[in-house]
């Protein structure tokens, strides 16, 4: 299965993260975890907040945190559209710590002008960071 | 010496202007290898993007979007995307000449056409021009954002939706090097195809959860990200332009304040030369 790779670009609207080959990636669709793998189906989803995590092509691991976007599969290569994209290693757990504190504070004590949507998804993204960032210390 | 004045003062005053225009084009320098950056960093993004639009295209999806369907073409619509200043030398013009040109073929069609300008220049142009502006934006300045041009989108994509475009190109100038920047017209909507031969095969994606969302959201995107990548083309284009226009601009200065120091070294010396054989000439008459 090693030998089996596919190519794989993750861009945000800023910079292009990541362009190469990988041997397999993990990323968190709208409907749930997906893992793809190098033959994979044509297929079209949009993404949640959350972590893309990747093998390079000599098994080494790589983490980027996306708050959203669309992934596309073709025959032979990925592409991962994300909103805003951080790469692991630039991730600041104290802030995310405290955005999620924050978050949680707000939906525990809703003001007036009070967007649940929008605080859910503000938590979200934090949470996810989190999860990348503990992901990554594995 | 009075001969010398007037020409004393003409360099002069090119001194000042020579001054003024290398210290812009210095400026512009600067400012263009930020908007360089600009453009390089969101460049990926555009890229992928119409690659990933390009296959969709290509699809053979159930679900048929409207911005896929050619249909009959009764008015067309041109985002022209402009400098919001002057002195950037034939950039404007050069562009709004090529859109000028479109407009006259598809008039001759009896093809109807509308536009949305962003950026002061446009807006300016074609208020002129005639023809209906639906939109207009400026002072997006140097470092333009995302949600600068949404608004503008917004309003050409309800026109597409409502049936009253049938087309829209997008106009700016493409940014080669800092030599040459080239106005170019590409049609955003219905969408192009990509030329990719590999994938007119008849296939569909599997799509999580409904096409419908997907696509409306994906193709939003698509055109807001190719409008965006155009506003930061142009802006980088426009500082490489005023850049090598007030480079011209210092030149022809310190071409002319040569010409004019050897006119006034000339005249200078006409003067002396009189004067001496007015001197000789009263000396020979005493």
């Amino acid at each position: 299965m090693a030998a089996m790779t596919t190519h794989l670009d993750v861009v945000s609207a800023e910079q292009s993260l990541f362009s190469g080959r990988v041997e397999h990636l993990q990323v968190t669709g709208s409907e749930g975890e997906l893992g793809i793998h190098p033959g994979h189906a044509p297929l079209l989803t949009t993404l949640q907040p959350g972590m893309v995590r990747l093998v390079k092509q000599h098994g080494e691991e790589a983490h980027i945190y996306i708050n959203g976007g669309v992934l596309e599969i073709q025959p032979g290569t990925v592409t991962v559209l994300a909103d805003v994209a951080i790469r692991g290693e630039e991730l600041d757990e104290q802030s995310a710590l405290e955005a999620k504190r924050r978050a949680e504070e707000h939906i525990a004590n809703p003001g007036s002008d009070f967007d649940y949507a929008e605080a859910a998804h503000e938590l979200a993204q934090a949470i996810a960071q989190l999860r990348v960032i503990r992901s990554m210390r594995k | 010496m009075a001969i010398g004045k007037e020409i004393k003062g003409k360099i002069g005053s090119i001194k000042n202007t020579q001054k003024i225009t290398s210290a812009m084009e210095m400026v512009a320098a600067s400012k263009m290898k930020k908007a360089q950056d600009r453009m390089l960093a969101s460049r990926p993004y555009a890229v992928s993007m119409r690659k990933v639009i390009g296959h969709i295209a290509h699809g053979n999806l159930e679900y048929k979007h409207p911005y896929l369907e050619e249909r009959e073409v009764k008015r067309v619509g041109f985002i022209v995307i402009s400098t919001d200043r002057g002195l950037c030398g034939g950039l404007n013009t050069n562009e709004f000449k090529l859109v000028t040109k479109a407009v006259k073929e598809w008039q001759s069609k009896g093809v109807e056409v509308d536009f949305a300008a962003l950026g002061a220049k446009a807006c300016g142009f074609f208020n002129r021009f005639g023809g209906k502006v639906l939109a207009a934006e400026s002072g997006l300045g140097e470092a333009p954002s995302a949600s600068d041009v949404i608004g503008l989108v917004q309003v050409m994509l309800e026109q597409f939706n409502e049936g009253k475009l049938d087309k829209i190109f997008l106009v700016n100038n493409r940014f080669e090097n800092t030599m040459s920047q080239v106005p170019e017209i590409e049609q955003l909507l219905p969408l192009p195809k990509s030329d990719d031969d590999d994938l007119k095969h008849r296939w569909d994606y599997i799509y999580e959860p409904d096409p419908k969302p997907i696509l409306d959201t994906l193709l939003v995107r698509y055109i807001e990200s190719q409008v965006y990548q155009g506003v930061v083309e142009n802006a980088a284009s426009e500082q490489a332009a005023r850049m090598v226009a007030m480079k011209a601009a210092t030149d022809n200065a310190g071409n002319l304040i040569d010409e004019l120091q050897l006119v006034y070294n000339k005249a200078r010396q006409a003067a002396i030369t009189q004067e001496i054989s007015e001197i000789v000439g009263g000396a020979a008459a005493v």
